[in-house]
């Protein structure tokens, strides 16, 4: 458990939790709090986001906007989130248990950036943009391999194309445990967007195999983007999978969303254009 | 610092410690029922309501409850009885360590799922541990309890 | 019968349900201390120096204790009668630490956050040893990791503690070498089963205080009261009639509890400081500082004729004991004598063993005991036997197993007098559906469903050991009293035995109080443990409700003028038919308050020469991705013989629960450590308990038998459900996938790598 040597700050503006975030190294953001806890840090002062409002999820002109105190468990029951959006409540339907989802929030999963996470593979297979108190709008994509500096995930926001279809997909030892691999892949006519998380490191985007993808890729195509992706991104070994398994498991989970994308697709074509 | 809270229909106002856990001042405060059974956010068995939605309380401060409604087994007393009992009936209980925040979640779920499966039920209660019963005779108990009500 | 054979709710159970204060912790009083430990980051060290300047100095702080301070009589923590077959190789506090999270030192004082500051001030110097980390190289290695000049074994068990080995055993029956040679098919394989967390969701707590008499008062979470004031008695060098254990009600146990794991450091702090002290482990000490299923490797050798007749078997274990002996030398002997005898028709049995030191958290009791492991070793065989015969391995069972009336050379030379095995292997193929779907079948490209199955036995209490004692009186009222000294750990003993009370007195079970245990006031027990309870003190309170019984009418009898043989007692009076004389049990109770010189009360202690074995068979269904290796648990069935089911729910939920903690032995739980000896997966977070997304649908049945010994019939079923799981899903697997995996868990990597090399 970590310790509050001064300050617990409920602000009541974002520039006010900038400021009490910068006075000190050690000063930290709230989100849920749920691993947090498990660290020993010292915090000087603990800043609390959660008078701010920032726990909505509204539709704009191009999108969704997520707000940073929303709840995993909201990616579960907003009824906003459709379509290719789904695979944000797949994504995070196996993290321990509903109450766990009740608390832990959106800008503490999508700011810690854990190798473990199974929602920040999805957002990264999607269009989404970080929206960060000082640094301003950052795409998700560049986001995930920026160093941590100390800022505020205020928002993101995600652009829905009507075309795109998506696929989660992950492999766990047991039910509520951690991913072995967690995969994500996200399809816009011949754009691609293939996202690995677990491996276990943080999740990552394999660009090149995406872009060896086209609207309709063959058997044979795919087999070889399942080969390229493992060769594409670095794979390494914990406690419950080996590298060379990690491997294996991508190529098989890969093939997988593949399928379910493509008959998605096709189902979405169907229902545009019932001839 | 000073915090105001409800606990089970009661205000309370408190002067504590900022990194104070809630299951803590909720245990401080005599709610029993509350137990720690991990440090990391996983058996749920610090189970309670926190504004009508069931919490880990072991990993929200306690500060986060200010101005908000808290609800314990303590404060849910008739109808962990009814629950219960039909718990009981099964044998299900068992040690009982984990049945408090079972039970509080049980009954966010019945408030929250309109006619769920059996598998909406072991999703919805999945964060809940169990190490006595292998989890068949909650089971029965709640679709028991599905049934009468 | 009325109580008996029923399905009662436990007598405790609305207190539970509606989160009443019952267990330790909510009893503790607000002024203990609290009371952390300090504990080793090194696998092997000899402590130079501890400064403990800058703690002791904060304020707040009552004590800090090191190995200094801390009595020097070295006992066992295993909670086993005396003398014990468990090596005395502990201290409080020794001054050297012997895997990563033994104690260093002890810090009590006002608040937990000064109590943790002070552990953050300790600066310890270490001299680090050497450590054996590997098990199976523990008797060759340089580092020895008990040379202590004080270390004692109170019963010859074949140690060489200089070899790092804590004991060792041998057993043989017939000429097993012969009837190997002369077999036509000879298996010969290895296994591993892993280090397991018996992880209930109480963790260790206990506290302590000095009552008026200066007694040193242990309430705790434990289930072995009378050892605990034995063993604290001793470790404090102090006498056991200065020693007071209560239990209240317990989060669990699982054999965890049946060693001395908390109690020792705040009795200590009290006994210093003659405070009331508490200590409440975390999850993570729970884990790491404890102790565990012993991991075992287990050759077994078994031959057949092409026929399937059994000619032989043998068994080979090697246990890691882990840092310290506490029922290493007990649990080993299970992994032979219980899976060996139920195939009796062998000619011939051989049983070896070896219980080694490793610098790694001390096994101990867990469920099962030893016999898990043995029967993952051995039904596997028997099942790696049926493949290779082309047998129904069913078929090969029924062939081979044990028969009532038989005598049985690998189990002490007892004669079989119950079993309902037979009836327990064809209920169990029924109901898994075994003719459809035996062996495997096809559910999509990918996918295949296969079954497997195994059987099972265990013990009923501990013959010429476990010793239970009971009294039931007669309050003013007309209601009784049951003392007893067994653990209820949430396993609803208190309630079978008042059944048994009520069945025995022919009263309603509500006229029964039972008491939790204290070893001041409760008769002797040796504790909940070994499948004893139903059993052995079920006995016990047989007994002491008949001697009851008998005082009751003789009482009556006085009061009716009448001799005692002219009376008979119906449980609401005491009445001769014949001279149509009566008096109502309330009235005899409240005449024997008023003037009177008589106390009613049946006090009876029980210990078996036997102990009858129950019996189980386990039937799988998983579905196994063949792509990805991932094990899915479709269903399980567990047919149980456990002679006279005394509660129908409590012993089904005793099944239902030991079933799912072999699921999780068998496909998940699997304690790691890193290179340095430090256990990685010391939290539910990372060593993950089967959730009910993992249990699929466990089905239980009973097939009772009656033995002739047992209370109303029974035997004992708390351990025996935990030991099927493991090599039924293992054959499960086989049949899906055509691997075996013999080193547990079963994992998804594990079948994947084993197909692989198959293909």
């Amino acid at each position: 458990m970590f310790t509050i040597t001064q300050n617990y700050v409920k602000a009541e503006s974002l520039s006010q939790a900038y400021d009490e975030l910068m006075r000190n190294r050690n000063n930290r953001i709230l989100g849920g709090g749920m691993w947090m806890r498990q660290g020993r840090k010292r915090i000087p002062t603990l800043v609390d986001l959660s008078a701010l409002g920032l726990d909505t999820i509204t539709q704009t002109g191009q999108g969704i906007d997520i707000g940073c105190m929303a709840t995993l468990r909201d990616m579960e029951t907003s009824p906003l989130l459709t379509g290719s959006l789904q695979i944000l409540s797949k994504s995070v339907s196996d993290i321990v248990g509903v109450q766990f989802r009740n608390t832990a929030t959106v800008g503490g999963s999508v700011y810690g950036r854990f190798g473990f996470s199974d929602f920040l593979t999805a957002l990264l297979a999607l269009d989404c943009t970080v929206h960060l108190y000082h640094g301003g709008k950052v795409p998700m994509r560049d986001f995930v391999n920026l160093p941590y500096s100390k800022d505020i995930v205020e928002k993101i926001s995600l652009t829905i194309h009507d075309s795109c279809v998506a696929s989660y997909q992950s492999l766990r030892r047991s039910a509520t445990d951690f991913p072995v691999i967690a995969l994500a892949v996200a399809k816009t006519g011949d754009r691609w967007a293939i996202s690995v998380g677990a491996r276990p490191h943080r999740a990552a985007l394999a660009v090149q195999t995406a872009a060896s993808l086209g609207a309709v890729p063959s058997a044979l195509e795919l087999e070889a983007a399942a080969e390229s992706l493992c060769q594409e991104l670095t794979f390494g070994e914990n406690m419950r999978a080996s590298a060379d398994y990690r491997r294996d498991i991508t190529k098989v989970l890969f093939r997988r969303a593949a399928e379910e994308l493509l008959s998605a697709e096709q189902q979405l074509g169907m229902e545009r254009s019932p001839s | 610092m000073k915090i105001r809270v409800w606990i089970n229909q009661k205000e309370y106002q408190d002067e504590i410690a900022p990194d104070t856990l809630l299951l803590d001042y909720l245990r401080a405060k005599g709610c029993y029922s509350v137990k720690r059974g991990c440090d990391t956010s996983n058996c749920g068995l610090c189970t309670v309501w926190l504004e009508g939605k069931p919490v880990l309380s072991c990993s929200v401060l306690a500060v986060r409850a200010e101005n908000q409604h808290v609800v314990t087994l303590e404060g849910m007393q008739e109808e962990a009885t009814r629950f219960g009992t039909l718990l009981a009936q099964e044998g299900a209980d068992q040690c009982g360590f984990c049945s408090p925040g079972f039970i509080m979640t049980v009954i966010a779920m019945k408030k929250e799922l309109d006619h769920p499966t059996e598998e909406d039920v072991k999703a919805y209660l999945a964060g809940n541990l169990c190490r006595c019963t292998g989890y068949m005779g909650q089971m029965r108990a709640i679709k028991r309890y599905l049934e009468v009500e | 019968m009325k109580a008996v054979n029923q399905a009662i709710p436990k007598i405790d159970s609305m207190a539970l349900v509606t989160g009443k204060p019952v267990y330790t912790e909510d009893l503790a009083p607000a002024n203990c201390l609290v009371v952390k430990v300090l504990r080793s980051p090194h696998a092997f060290a000899r402590i130079l120096d501890i400064d403990t300047r800058a703690a002791i100095k904060l304020p707040g702080i009552a004590c800090v204790l090191t190995h200094k301070e801390a009595p020097k009589h070295r006992f066992t923590v295993a909670g086993q009668s005396y003398p014990e077959l468990s090596p005395y190789d502990h201290l409080i506090l020794d001054e050297y630490v012997r895997y990563v999270g033994d104690a260093v030192a002890i810090v009590a004082g006002e608040t937990e956050s000064i109590v943790n500051r002070a552990l953050r001030l300790l600066k310890v110097s270490y001299e680090v040893l050497e450590p054996v980390l590997d098990f199976t190289k523990a008797m060759d290695h340089p580092s020895v990791i008990h040379p202590e000049e004080d270390y004692e074994n109170m019963v010859e068990i074949g140690s060489d503690r200089f070899h790092n080995l804590v004991s060792s055993e041998g057993f043989e029956h017939g000429d097993v070498d012969r009837e190997l040679a002369e077999s036509d098919l000879v298996i010969d394989r290895e296994y591993h089963t892993r280090a397991n967390a018996q992880a209930m969701m109480e963790t260790f707590r206990t506290y302590t205080y000095y009552d008026h008499n200066s007694r040193l008062n242990v309430v705790s979470s434990t289930q072995v009261p009378f050892h605990v004031r034995r063993i604290l008695a001793r470790a404090l060098g102090i006498s056991a009639s200065e020693v007071r254990v209560i239990k209240p009600r317990i989060g669990g146990g699982f054999g965890a509890k049946q060693s001395v794991v908390s109690e020792i450091f705040p009795a200590l702090v009290t006994f210093i400081t003659k405070k009331p002290a508490k200590i409440l482990f975390d999850r993570y000490e729970t884990f790491s500082s404890s102790n565990s299923r012993h991991e075992m490797q287990i050759r077994v050798r078994i031959g057949a004729s092409k026929e399937g007749a059994i000619r032989a078997i043998e068994v080979n274990t090697l246990s890691n004991t882990g840092a310290y002996g506490e029922h290493g030398p007990t649990t080993v002997g299970l992994s032979g004598h219980k899976p060996l005898p139920i195939y009796n028709q062998a000619n011939a049995f051989r049983f070896q063993s070896k219980v080694v030191y490793s610098n790694t958290m001390p096994g101990g009791a867990f469920r099962g005991y030893g016999a898990t492991q043995g029967f993952f070793a051995v039904e596997t065989a028997i099942n790696e036997l049926a493949a290779q015969l082309g047998m129904d391995p069913i078929a090969l069972r029924e062939k081979n197993m044990v028969r009532v009336g038989e005598r049985m050379p690998a189990y002490y030379g007892e004669v079989l007098s119950s079993s309902a095995l037979d009836r327990c292997l064809v209920r169990g193929k029924e109901l898994i559906g075994w003719k459809e779907a035996f062996p495997s079948r096809l559910v999509s490209p990918t996918k295949v469903r296969g079954l497997g199955m195994a059987m099972a036995m265990q013990g009923s209490g501990i013959s010429f050991v476990d010793t239970a004692s009971a009294e039931v009186r007669l309050h003013d009222n007309g209601y009784y009293t049951l003392q007893i000294g067994a653990t209820d750990m949430g396993t609803g003993c208190d309630t079978i035995l008042a059944q048994m009370a009520a069945d025995s007195l022919g009263c309603d079970l509500h006229q029964i109080i039972v008491h939790g245990v204290d070893t001041d006031n409760s008769p002797y027990d040796t504790g909940s443990y070994a499948s004893s309870t139903t059993y052995v003190t079920g006995n016990a309170v047989i007994k002491a409700c008949a001697q009851l019984v008998e005082q009751i009418k003789e009482a009556g009898a006085e009061l009716l003028e009448l001799s005692k043989q002219a009376v008979e007692f119906d449980g609401d009076r005491v009445f001769s038919l014949q001279e149509g004389k009566e008096i109502s049990l309330n009235e005899l109770a409240q005449r024997l308050v008023f003037g009177s010189n008589r106390v009613l009360s049946g006090t009876a202690a029980h210990s078996s020469p036997i102990s009858p074995p129950p019996f189980m068979t386990g039937f799988a269904e998983v579905e196994v991705d063949l792509e990805t290796g991932k094990v899915d648990l479709i269903q399980y069935v567990g047919v149980v013989d456990c002679g006279t089911v005394i509660n129908k729910n409590l012993a089904r939920l005793q099944a239902e629960g030991g079933i799912v903690q072999g699921i999780g032995m068998a496909l998940f739980e699997d304690i790691q450590y890193n290179e340095r000896g430090r256990m990685i997966n010391n939290s539910f977070m990372q060593y993950k308990l089967p959730s009910r997304l993992d249990a699929g649908t466990v089905m239980v049945e009973f097939e009772e038998s009656y033995e002739p010994s047992g209370p109303f019939g029974a035997k004992s079923v708390g351990e025996i459900v935990v030991n099927t799981p493991c090599p039924a899903i293992a054959q499960a697997v086989y049949h899906a996938t055509g691997v075996w995996v013999r080193d547990l868990p079963i994992t998804p990597e594990k079948i994947l790598r084993e197909l692989r090399e198959t293909r």
